[in-house]
């Protein structure tokens, strides 16, 4: 490959850290950092979400399962959206990172989801007086529950990784145009879960409550960032595994 | 044309064709996919007739009356046009609450509502008891404002 052009010099830097073997390693890096401030941020998170915030006025203390329940459900529907963006880049621009990409934030995703939906049923119970109803808000949080199931059963059983990869980013593709559905569905439609307290609007939570659920979102981003980056490297060796960097890293 | 940008194109319009696809499926929902009816709906003949439905609304302020028995009782629920009157026999959520939201599933025979089910609903807001307190009190010098005016 010749990469003297002026024209070329600008996407070997892009490129350049798109390749499976530059990325390996600094993917390793950055782990271990990613997760020590998803330990921390959720530390402090939950020590204010718990014993710093005020129980609320018309839920009292049940209402504190929001801090796992509110940044499970966001980051269940942002992951599906990189995991769209991805699946995007793959089709057009054919980098074979970028597959992997999409195939290693599903799992990640596919486990928000359900958290999202145990904590929702454990919060309804009490509150609304059932575990589950069909709204929905409800509906439209199971079907991307099964959207990660499918994406992941159905990228796993092509053993052709061209057409593995292929088929993966139609589906999420296809996909991700529940996210929005979600998003709105509280305001479209009749639905038993209320609308959003934290909107381009502002927040309708105290202070102190929102500053505990952000916290906890932002744990739950380093954490989902590094579980991916794992689940890469991973993906990247099985790929790779016949060439000659995987090989001197003497790992396999 | 590159191969690149014509893969750009198709998954362009693939997209577009989705958006489409998905936004004429969600329009179509809109009208059908309904999860509760409002009392003024119901008082307008919206509501199905002959199966089973959820009403929502609010319960009416002083209208929750029990029996004897503590599980057999009566409600209303308004939103604040139209006011419903429902029956019901079982045990209520702990956020139900007169004033507060709720949705109730059960049949219409064009005067009383039979309650199978209740649920509460409540809003999107979180605050501490002392706020909430000033909030009420604040909504009451309102009205009272209001009232003198």
């Amino acid at each position: 490959m010749t990469m003297d052009t002026p024209k070329n010099k600008v996407n070997w830097h892009l490129f350049h850290y798109a390749a499976p073997s530059t990325f390996y390693p600094l993917a390793g890096k950055a782990i271990p950092w990613l997760m020590t401030l998803a330990v921390v941020l959720a530390a402090i998170g939950l020590w204010i979400g718990m014993a710093v915030a005020p129980s609320d006025a018309q839920q009292g203390d049940g209402y504190r399962i929001i801090y796992l329940h509110v940044p499970s459900s966001w980051m269940a529907m942002f992951i599906y959206i990189v995991m769209a963006f991805w699946s995007v880049i793959h089709l057009v621009w054919k980098t074979r990172l970028s597959a992997l990409m999409a195939q290693a934030l599903a799992p990640t995703g596919a486990w928000m989801a359900l958290m999202s939906l145990v904590t929702g049923a454990l919060w309804g119970k009490p509150m609304w007086g059932t575990w589950w109803v069909w709204d929905a808000r409800l509906t439209s949080m199971l079907l991307l529950f099964f959207l990660y199931l499918g994406f992941i059963a159905l990228t796993r059983s092509i053993d052709d990784p061209d057409r593995s990869d292929q088929a993966g980013s139609l589906l999420a593709i296809v996909g991700v145009f529940n996210v929005p559905v979600i998003y709105f569905s509280v305001y479209w439609w009749n639905t038993l879960h209320q609308g959003a307290s934290v909107s381009s609007k502002g927040s309708s939570m105290a202070g102190v409550m929102l500053a505990a659920m952000l916290l906890m979102s932002l744990a739950a981003w380093m954490y989902s960032i590094a579980m991916t980056l794992r689940r890469v490297r991973v993906l990247i060796l099985q790929r790779e595994a016949s060439t000659r960097w995987v090989q001197e890293l003497n790992i396999l | 044309m590159s191969p690149r940008r014509k893969r750009m194109l198709w998954v362009a319009g693939a997209l577009l064709t989705l958006a489409l696809v998905a936004f004429f499926v969600v329009n179509a929902f809109r009208e059908n996919l309904v999860f509760f009816y409002s009392p003024t709906q119901i008082v307008a003949g919206e509501a199905p007739e002959g199966r089973a439905f959820r009403i929502g609304g609010m319960v009416a302020e002083h209208s929750l009356q029990r029996q004897r028995d503590g599980v057999t009782l009566q409600f209303a629920v308004t939103d604040t046009d139209k006011t419903i009157e429902v029956h019901y026999q079982g045990l209520l959520p702990d956020l139900f609450k007169e004033g507060k939201g709720v949705v109730a599933q059960g049949s219409w025979d064009g005067k009383v509502f039979t309650a199978t089910e209740v649920l509460a609903k409540h809003d999107e807001n979180y605050m501490p008891p002392e706020a909430q307190e000033a909030v009420n009190k604040a909504h009451q010098r309102a009205i009272e404002k209001k009232a003198v005016q």
